[in-house]
């Protein structure tokens, strides 16, 4: 619009053309990084697929996910082992990690601790993602399995009648890869649950401090709840993490073909049998482990839109 | 200790609480000076000042809520119905579930109306009858009929208005025996700031309450008392408050003794 006015004021009224081209050519800017995040991961998903398409044909769903053999001079494959090995040691890494992790959220972002001794803390949680996947595994080859070797030899032959010690530890296996998971995701969950328990509005706090809550009163009744949302989206983002960890996994699992429900037991995951495998995989073998890949990827959607319906459930509860 | 403070609170002294000779600091700094002040019961006494002149920093201490803030410390004595509040056998988790409050934004949980109610006596083990306690509350609040249809409906949803009689009601659902209110009408519009004032005629004849207020109109319209408070710089620049005049609402806004005060209410300063 030119101006109604004629005004002598130094400045000009009208957008110029280049203002024009620069707002519009950051919208299809973002359109184009919003769209191209999609089509990479449908174009992944795709090729994983057209991949795997000779041994989804071959062996069908039901029993590549529920036969446990894999067999690369036969040529018969079944991943029952790997995707149990997947799910086993993430859901105990979880087990171990989420409540360590929200107790450290929350000595982190209430004021327990002096503010000197807390900064450096906060800091050391989240160094702990920064050490690649590779120290992880050797400190758990070397010091972490000697060191656990004794109580679990111990509890092998005390509890060896409960299916899960029933096989002697070895220096890999199960447990050792999920207790090294369990470290590697703790600085996920602690720092994003930290994240959200200290967005809480501190207007609810005093609210509950006024009507005489104690400290836990309030963090259990008010603050937790209030951060929810935030927490599982955290935990939800750690398992995706435990789940497609592959170097950590591969060195400490001991890649194991067999399943056993013993936690001792040396076994398998997806992510450690690709990376095993792959290099000097050829025919049909690349066909299944593409297709042991694309499980995974499903696995893991399924992970994520799990979360997405939990926060949303737990989001409508408080209605 | 718990029962001195329970049994005080059933004698029927006349006066709610007394200030003696108190100091508030923050760290070495000192925020407010010579609190000598007496609140008395089922009344509405009023904090009025400029900014910064320590009205809330004082408001605070009548139910310990400045404990929260690790550098602050008082003395001096705050006297609650003769039991002083600040003794170190005083718990002041039981402090605050007598002496509720009311915040300058209003801050329902993220929770149900109802759950909102519910919240404080659930605290106390309240073994009631809880859908009449809380229908009470919120008749309290004059607000019953406006939500008694949607008490499943989130608290934080309903207007700003609203949101503050909640929390009104929220706080008298533990029937506390004083309500403190910092502001409670700050950040509210005038027909909302209005029926929380009619409000607050009504919850004076159960409850004995202290406001904070920036709005002298308020100040003049709804209380009985006021406590003028004035800020003075000391040489470094730090601004410590007092009370610079303490008495029945008409006198201070009428025939007050100070000039500060006749200054302050007739708008030339503050």
């Amino acid at each position: 619009m030119a101006p109604a006015v004629e005004r002598n004021t130094g400045m000009s009224y009208e957008r110029t053309q280049t203002s024009r081209v620069v707002d519009n050519g950051f919208k299809w800017l973002t359109w184009l990084f919003g769209v191209g995040i999609g089509v990479t991961l449908l174009a992944i998903a795709l090729q994983v697929a057209i991949d795997a398409w000779p041994a989804i044909q071959k062996f069908g769903i039901f029993d590549f996910i529920t036969v446990a053999r894999w067999n690369p001079v036969e040529d018969i494959y079944g991943a029952w082992t790997q995707i149990y090995g997947t799910l086993i040691t993430s859901f105990i890494a979880l087990l171990i990690a989420v409540p360590i992790g929200v107790g450290v959220a929350i000595i982190l972002s209430e004021d327990f601790l002096p503010e000197r001794l807390r900064q450096p803390l906060v800091f050391m949680v989240e160094l702990l993602a920064a050490i690649p996947s590779v120290v992880y595994g050797l400190w758990g080859m070397f010091v972490l399995a000697p060191l656990l070797q004794g109580p679990m030899t111990w509890l092998h032959q005390n509890f060896g009648w409960i299916p899960l010690f029933s096989t002697p530890p070895t220096g890999r296996g199960i447990y050792i890869a999920s207790l090294v998971l369990a470290i590697m995701i703790l600085p996920i969950i602690s720092s994003i649950s930290r994240d959200s328990l200290a967005s809480v509005n501190p207007a609810l706090r005093q609210a509950a401090y006024g009507l005489g809550a104690t400290r836990w009163e309030t963090l259990i009744q008010v603050i937790i709840p209030t951060a929810i949302s935030g927490i599982i989206g955290g935990v939800m983002l750690a398992l995706g993490r435990a789940m497609g960890e592959t170097m950590a996994v591969t060195m400490l699992i001991g890649n194991s073909p067999r399943p056993s429900p013993s936690l001792f037991a040396q076994g398998s995951t997806i992510s450690a049998l690709l990376a095993n495998q792959f290099a000097e995989a050829s025919g049909l073998q690349v066909a299944a482990l593409m297709y042991a890949a694309l499980i995974l990827f499903v696995l893991t959607l399924i992970v994520n839109v799990l979360a997405e319906y939990i926060v949303k459930k737990v989001e409508i509860k408080k209605l | 200790m718990t029962t001195n403070l329970q049994t005080s609170t059933k004698t029927n002294t006349d006066v709610v609480f007394r200030t003696e000779n108190v100091n508030i600091y923050y760290g070495d700094f000192k925020a407010v000076r010579d609190v000598n002040i007496e609140v008395p019961r089922h009344a509405i006494t009023a904090f009025i000042g400029p900014s910064g002149c320590g009205k809330s920093t004082v408001l605070r201490c009548f139910n310990r809520l400045n404990d929260l803030i690790k550098s602050f410390h008082l003395d001096g004595k705050i006297l609650y119905h003769g039991q002083d509040l600040y003794a170190s056998d005083i718990d002041a988790v039981e402090v605050r579930r007598q002496i509720g409050m009311v915040f300058q934004q209003p801050n329902p949980f993220p929770k149900t109306i109802y759950d909102n109610i519910a919240f404080g006596p659930r605290l106390l083990g309240y073994k009631g009858d809880m859908d009449e306690l809380v229908e009470n509350s919120l008749r309290g609040a004059a607000m019953w009929d406006d939500v008694k249809d949607k008490l499943k409906a989130l608290g934080t949803d309903l207007s700003g208005g609203q949101q503050q009689r909640l929390c009104i009601a929220r706080a008298i659902a533990v029937q506390p025996e004083v309500l403190l209110m910092d502001e409670p009408c700050a950040a509210l519009d005038p027909i909302s700031t209005l029926k929380i004032e009619d409000l607050m005629q009504e919850l004076k004849e159960k409850y004995t309450l202290v406001i904070v207020t920036h709005n002298m109109q308020q100040a003049s319209r709804a209380s009985d008392f006021t406590a003028f408070f004035n800020v003075q710089a000391n040489e470094k620049g730090q601004r410590t408050g007092y009370i610079e005049e303490h008495d029945r609402t008409e006198v201070i806004f009428q025939s007050p003794k100070q000039k500060a005060t006749q200054e302050y209410v007739s708008g030339r300063f503050g």
